[in-house]
């Protein structure tokens, strides 16, 4: 159980059955008042923010979160499949918890799932990934000029910005939080 | 000069602007107080006996408790024929740590007899415009980008005067529904005038357990904050001298820290026994750390200190 002193940002608490983390804390005692601590709370399922102050006597649930070794196995309809390293029991996220994730997962992926009171609901990626180059306009020569990019499409259909010498059937390495083009791999 | 390396070098070089304005802050303190003719004083900072305050916690040391403030003391030197003093001391306050709040922070304290809260509104002026003209060269100063006009007169509203300007919801409603502070934080503080100084003066004399209840009307107790650019700065009021009283109000106190689960401290006696020679009088409680941030236009109060609880 946590004290309202223990709250800080990046603390994942247990609010009405659903996990939330602290996106935002702020301490305040005004006068010879009482203690104030003002926070922005996200909640790790939906997604949605909102703010709360709580006060001394309020006490929290630690929210039961763990992160287990997978892979990621193949798409079904709108469900993702993974497979847990350990047990080989498979687990289903929806596009909406996947989110932006699903730009980069390609089959047997290494990931992370999230896991809530052991029900999954979300996936960290590596922060890197290496993904074919599906389609590319050829390289114009002439149009090598440094800071020119252009669009590419990836196997997993996103759309990305790359230096014009990228061509199509070739690997490149993106970065899975930003989704930046970072290097070509041989 | 060659920077040190080691887990502080590039942490402690980048506060060395802080640190040094910090001194120069403390050494015109004390002379603005010397030429003032003010003794400063020196007392302990273990004590066995706080001052049972709802929301001040103290932390233990040994059988006895570290002061929250030097009040006590002080008190207790200007009933026995001290009659102007001031001392800048650490005190210690248990679960208070935030952008303005460190655990063991600076406090500047002073008494004078013979005077009220007006007094030291005045002197707070007075103080602020010597640090100004000594330190920054002139009568205002930038923080978090606004200037702020040290000129006289500063600003001056009564606690009820902010809550029927900026309260959506009346004064006593907010005291008996327990949301006062949430009101003064998030609705009060944000709508002060950040251009210029201001004193709330004036509170509930629910709030103020060490001040003295208004000549006129017994419902407010002569107490002050001084607000500069946002920041609460001082705490100020006439002083209760009354021991009867003193009493009722610290069981009050004590209630409150019941309620809330707070440790109940043995009663300040000897403190009691000195009400009846204290003169009428008048103290204040500024937070020099708080001052600095002020003065270094610094967001928090990490950047005015060498070393942070999580930094030992």
């Amino acid at each position: 159980m946590y004290t309202a002193s223990d709250l800080r940002k990046g603390l994942r608490i247990k609010i009405e059955g659903d996990p939330y983390v602290i996106t935002e804390f702020n301490f305040v005692k005004p006068g010879k008042g009482q203690s104030l601590y003002r926070c922005k709370l996200r909640n790790m399922i939906t997604g949605a923010q909102f703010e709360r102050t709580f006060r001394e006597v309020d006490t929290f649930e630690p929210a039961d979160l763990q992160q287990k070794a997978m892979q990621y196995l193949y798409r079904e309809e709108d469900q993702y499949v993974f497979m847990d390293n350990e047990t080989y029991e498979q687990v289903y996220l929806t596009q909406e918890q996947v989110g932006d994730a699903r730009n980069f997962l390609i089959d047997n992926l290494e990931v992370e799932v999230l896991l809530f009171e052991d029900r999954p609901i979300g996936v960290t990626l590596p922060n890197s990934v290496d993904l074919t180059v599906v389609k590319a306009e050829p390289w114009a020569k002439g149009d090598s000029v440094s800071g020119n990019y252009k669009p590419v499409v990836l196997e997993t259909g996103y759309r990305i910005l790359v230096p014009p010498f990228v061509e199509e059937g070739e690997k490149i390495r993106v970065d899975t939080r930003t989704g930046a083009y970072l290097t070509r791999v041989k | 000069m060659k920077i040190k390396g080691g887990p502080d070098g590039g942490r402690l070089a980048a506060k060395k602007d802080n640190l040094r304005l910090r001194a120069r802050i403390i050494q015109s303190i004390r002379n603005f107080f010397a030429f003032r003719d003010y003794l400063e004083i020196d007392t302990p900072n273990r004590i066995p006996a706080p001052a049972p305050e709802a929301h001040i916690d103290a932390f233990p040391s040994g059988e006895w408790f570290l002061h929250t403030s030097p009040e006590l003391c002080m008190k207790r030197l200007l009933s026995s024929g001290y009659p102007r003093i001031f001392q800048i001391c650490k005190c210690y306050r248990g679960a208070e740590r935030g952008e303005r709040h460190l655990p063991e922070f600076t406090l500047l304290e002073w008494y004078r007899a013979d005077a009220d809260y007006y007094g030291l509104m005045e002197e707070c002026e007075d103080l602020l415009l010597h640090l100004a003209r000594v330190l920054s060269g002139g009568a205002s100063l930038l923080f978090r980008g606004e200037r702020i006009s040290l000129e006289k007169p500063w600003a001056r509203m009564t606690i009820r005067d902010v809550f029927t300007r900026y309260s959506p919801v009346p004064l006593e409603d907010a005291l008996v529904s327990g949301n006062f502070d949430e009101i003064m934080a998030f609705e009060i503080e944000p709508r002060l005038p950040k251009e210029k100084p201001t004193f709330l003066y004036d509170y509930p004399v629910s709030l103020g357990a060490l001040a003295r209840a208004g000549r006129s009307d017994h419902t407010v107790a002569e107490r002050f904050e001084l607000y500069l650019g946002g920041v609460e700065l001082v705490n100020a009021f006439s002083e209760l001298t009354d021991p009867d009283e003193q009493k009722r109000r610290f069981e009050l106190e004590k209630k409150c820290r019941l309620l809330r689960g707070g440790v109940i401290y043995p009663d300040p006696v000897k403190f009691l026994e000195c009400l009846p020679q204290m003169p009428e009088s008048a103290g204040a409680a500024l937070g020099l750390d708080r001052l600095v941030m002020i003065f270094c236009d610094a967001g928090r109060i990490d950047d005015v200190v060498a070393f942070t609880p999580e930094e030992l």
